[in-house]
């Protein structure tokens, strides 16, 4: 039982003896998927220039060539990046050359923290002042027209703190705007308080719409800065939210962090225009473009003739989701704030029957800066559909045939990126260079095996024969927690968890300690050496569950709280009490009653 | 072999007067300390810049920071990292700049300025507001360990030895930062992660005390609490020796070779694991011993059963 676990233990830390393979990346943007048509060019284009790969493969939507060195590697990622198109990124890795049957139980080596790879990461923050402030500004602006609309005459409608107040000219005039803004907005959150001295009514969002609104603000975040980091083609990016408003980006293996930052901080906005259809797109593709429109292209490259007059923006966009229409096919849903209704109403008005387009604007950094030294901004426009108006549209409408149930989700996600609703900021920014990192990994490595060796050497002169056991309980905990840690997918192996792993070395051995010293205990007061053994073994348990316990709940409090390197060293600290309750208490014990048990002794080497 | 083999038990208990006085001694000395000296907060806590370069050979601290001054960092501090060839600059919050760009600016600068290829090892950014967030949560982090502590120990054995196991933790926290803030070194997030790890190890130590102290309460018929505890810590006394060895070697490893930016680290694990052993042996004791521990707060009503102990947990 003891000799199966830590050979699984053993079976899945070897994968961290193979090294790893320099590879090339090619994924696909923006929710497309290489296939294998992809693939088959990509092996042409390598094929042509002569670079010999290990191998080719396509895996998870993605394809991966590994080669033999990394002057191969580089050499096939400008040849691709040249010719595979805008639609894949291209990305260096290094994959780990682990072998197939090994790969094929599910053996990983151990993933490396950015501080021993090399690497940026990022927590940037998402302003939630901003996001409750933009609800509350499209509240106010809702109040106003709704009122309007309904002819109830109010003196001034004005945000004040975490309320928005509006203030009357008599009494009737409140009642009757409290009992028709409480139907109005009877489903979003809201509470209505009257006061009847002043003659205000104060509107406040609940402590439920305040929370939706700001995990609305931190999903919306999270899911643009996933689309910009794939488009950063970097191999493992990690994008995760952090607590109530923090987003950690990690991107090992980055060094340009100046072009990273300029990615993911570019803004995204979306236009709605009309489609010219009186104008000739054959003439405009010859250059011959009419003065009131341009021409840009839809996704697939299929050219598109646009009014240049924008219909809407897309900050009137207040949210977008997709679902179904009544025929199951995928539609994507969309709500404006009032202002923007009003406008979608007006010049929709005379265009029933026309195509509308929505165009997706990004302001992506380039190489080239201005005589300031700021880089250039270049503006890129693409439309993302094309749909036709089918009725007068309001401040909530739909855009269908969009195609495919995950392109109808994609364009909602587009949508909300025209009108991100709170900006972010970067608060904390980590780079560790490729030197750095590798030095990292030696020290670490170094210090752990110099610790092991110095308990190793104590444990055998201290205690001798049973010394001897403790040391192969503590390598046999050595292979488990490498094993667990590269078993568990989420576990990163940073500098601070070698430490953590180093200092659960010196306090592994502590349980026999404990033991060992209980056993010398009991012969001293003159017990059998079985039986000395034996009540040793047992007294110390109890002990070192207590002790260990205790430990692991101050490790968990580090893991739930910690951040960083400290969540890191948290894991194999954790990880490392679990393991050496098991390996120096059940382990030695099968080791010492296999060895000792059974037999009458006179001496015992301890 | 053995390093202690004690024939006769040590009266510990008797010297508790002294210890008490020496530990409120250090532990004022140390609310002394952190209140005029504060804690030299890392990059973390505070916010700012730091940036690591290496160079090919010797670096030149002269160089770099006048070429840092012309170039209007004058609040830069330079330092050597580690090696003669490794530069820290540290840069604090500023407000002018848009401060995640900085580092790659600096690195410019140095580039052009000693015309030599400096090798970017580690640049770090950290915002303001992060330090202050972070403090906290440090602080709760440290608070709940606490807590959740002396919950399970007050359910595992008495109250008395719950809250003597506590304030020793407390005694040993409070030391470590005392420390700091006397020798003036760095208190970053790895330290704090070092002190929490010193809570743990601390906690292993008492608990052991512990644990002993109660089997004697249920063995030795004779004798006062005074006497059972100096037995009990007479007869765990070379485990509480030999693990301080083996984890002080683990942690001289790590002090050695870990590299720079673990040594914070290392350095307050090695105080804490000083300051740990020696309170699980004095402070838990002696604050258990004066809350009035005795026989009858350890005798089970039913004899030595596991989880018969839980029925003396009301006090």
């Amino acid at each position: 039982m003891v000799l199966f676990i830590v050979a699984v233990g053993a079976l899945y830390a070897s994968p961290n003896l193979y090294g790893e393979d320099p590879a090339v990346q090619i994924s696909g943007l923006r929710g497309i998927e290489t296939n294998a048509a992809t693939l088959d060019v990509v092996k042409s284009h390598l094929d042509e220039k002569k670079i010999s790969y290990l191998s080719l493969v396509m895996e998870n939507g993605q394809i991966l060539a590994r080669f033999n060195n990394t002057e191969q590697q580089l050499r096939a990622r400008d040849l691709l990046d040249d010719n595979i198109g805008d639609e894949y990124s291209v990305a260096l890795n290094l994959t780990p050359a682990t072998p197939a049957w090994l790969a094929s139980v599910g053996g990983t080596p151990m993933k490396l923290g950015l501080d021993l790879s090399g690497g940026v990461s990022f927590l940037m923050e998402v302003n939630m002042q901003e996001a409750i402030v933009k609800v509350q500004k499209s509240l106010v602006d809702d109040f106003r027209t709704g009122l309007r609309g309904e002819k109830i005459r109010y003196r001034s409608v004005k945000e004040v703190n975490d309320a928005i107040n509006i203030q009357f000219r008599n009494a009737e005039d409140l009642a009757s705007a409290e009992s028709y803004l409480e139907k109005q907005n009877r489903d979003r959150d809201l509470v209505f308080f009257s006061d009847e001295d002043s003659l205000t009514l104060s509107a406040k969002m609940t402590d439920q719409k305040l929370k939706e609104t700001r995990e609305y603000a931190l999903q919306q975040n999270i899911t643009i800065i996933r689309n910009r980091v794939n488009e950063l083609g970097v191999a493992e990016p990690l994008v995760q939210r952090q607590g109530q408003k923090h987003i950690v980006i990690e991107l090992p293996g980055v060094q340009d962090t100046a072009k990273a930052k300029e990615i993911l901080s570019a803004t995204a906005t979306i236009e709605f225009r009309l489609v010219d259809t009186e104008g000739d797109l054959g003439a405009a593709l010859n250059g011959r473009v009419p003065g009131s429109s341009e021409l840009l292209k839809e996704r697939n490259g299929q050219p598109v003739l646009l009014k240049k007059r924008v219909m809407l923006t897309g900050d009137h966009i207040v949210d977008a989701g997709s679902s179904f229409d009544e025929y199951s096919r995928p539609q994507v849903n969309i709500t404006l704030d009032s202002a923007g209704g009003n406008k979608m109403s007006s010049s929709t008005k005379s265009n029933i029957g026309k195509p509308m387009a929505t165009v997706f604007i990004e302001f992506k950094p380039t190489d080239r800066v201005d005589a300031e030294g700021n880089t250039i901004f270049e503006k890129v426009e693409e439309v993302i559909s094309v749909a036709t108006i089918q009725a007068r549209l309001g401040k909530t409408f739909r855009i269908t045939g969009a195609g495919s149930q995950s392109e109808a989700h994609n364009l909602a996600l587009l949508l909300r990126a025209g009108a991100l609703v709170a900006p972010i900021q970067i608060v904390e920014e980590r780079t560790v260079g490729p030197t750095l990192g590798a030095e990292n990994v030696k020290l670490g490595f170094q210090a752990i095996m110099m610790g092991f060796g110095l308990v190793f050497i104590f444990m055998l002169i201290y205690y001798r024969a049973f010394g001897v056991v403790a040391n192969l309980a503590l390598g046999a905990n050595l292979v488990l927690i490498i094993g667990i840690m590269s078993l568990i997918p989420g576990a990163t192996l940073s500098l601070p968890g070698m430490a953590g792993i180093v200092l659960t070395v010196g306090m592994a051995v502590d349980a026999n300690v404990l033991i060992f010293e209980r056993i010398r205990e009991e012969m001293r007061a003159g017990k059998s050496i079985q039986q000395s053994i034996h009540q040793g073994y047992d007294a110390a348990f109890s002990t070192i569950i207590d002790a260990n316990i205790t430990t692991l709940i101050a490790a968990l409090i580090l893991f739930a709280i910690g951040t960083g390197p400290v969540k890191g060293f948290a894991i194999t600290l954790s990880i490392g009490i679990i393991t050496s309750m098991f390996t120096a208490v059940i382990g030695t014990r099968t080791i010492v009653n296999a060895v000792w048990g059974g037999k009458r002794l006179d001496k015992l080497s301890i | 072999m053995q390093i202690l083999q004690l024939k006769e038990t040590v009266a510990f208990m008797r010297y508790r007067k002294v210890a008490l006085i020496f530990s409120i001694a250090l532990m004022l000395a140390s609310v002394v300390s952190l209140a005029t000296n504060k804690l030299n907060f890392g990059l973390d806590f505070t916010g700012g810049t730091l940036i690591e370069i290496g160079f090919d050979e010797s670096a030149d601290l002269t160089k770099v920071r006048a070429i840092m001054d012309s170039n209007g960092f004058d609040d830069a501090v330079v330092q050597l990292y580690g090696s003669s060839r490794d530069v820290v600059i540290r840069l604090s919050p500023r407000e002018d700049v848009k401060a995640e760009m900085l580092g790659n600016q600096v690195l410019d600068i140095l580039q052009a300025g000693t015309g030599q290829t400096i090798d970017m090892r580690r640049i770090e950014f950290v915002g303001a507001s992060v330090g202050d967030e972070l403090a906290e949560q440090g602080g709760l982090a440290m608070l709940t360990a606490l807590i959740c502590i002396l919950v399970y120990v007050a359910f595992r054995f008495e109250w008395r030895f719950a809250l003597g196991s506590v304030i020793a933790l407390f005694h040993d926290v409070l030391l470590t930062l005392g420390l700091f803030s006397v020798l003036q070194l760095q208190f970053d997030l790895t330290v704090l992660a070092a002190i929490l790890a010193v809570i743990g190890y601390s906690l292993n130590d008492t608990i052991v005390v512990s644990d002993r102290i109660r089997e004697n309460f249920r063995k030795v018929r004779s004798g006062t609490p005074e006497d059972v505890i100096n037995i009990s810590l007479t007869q765990t006394l070379s485990r509480t020796v030999i693990t301080s060895i083996t984890t002080l070697l683990v942690l001289s490893a790590l002090f050695f070779k870990g590299g720079a930016l673990i040594h914070g680290f290392a350095t307050a694990l090695l105080l804490g694991v000083f300051v740990g052993t020696y309170s699980s042996v004095y402070v838990a004791s002696s604050v258990a011993l004066a809350l009035g521990i005795s026989k009858e707060d350890l005798i089970p009503e039913v004899i030595e059963k596991e989880g018969a102990d839980q029925e003396e947990m009301r006090p």
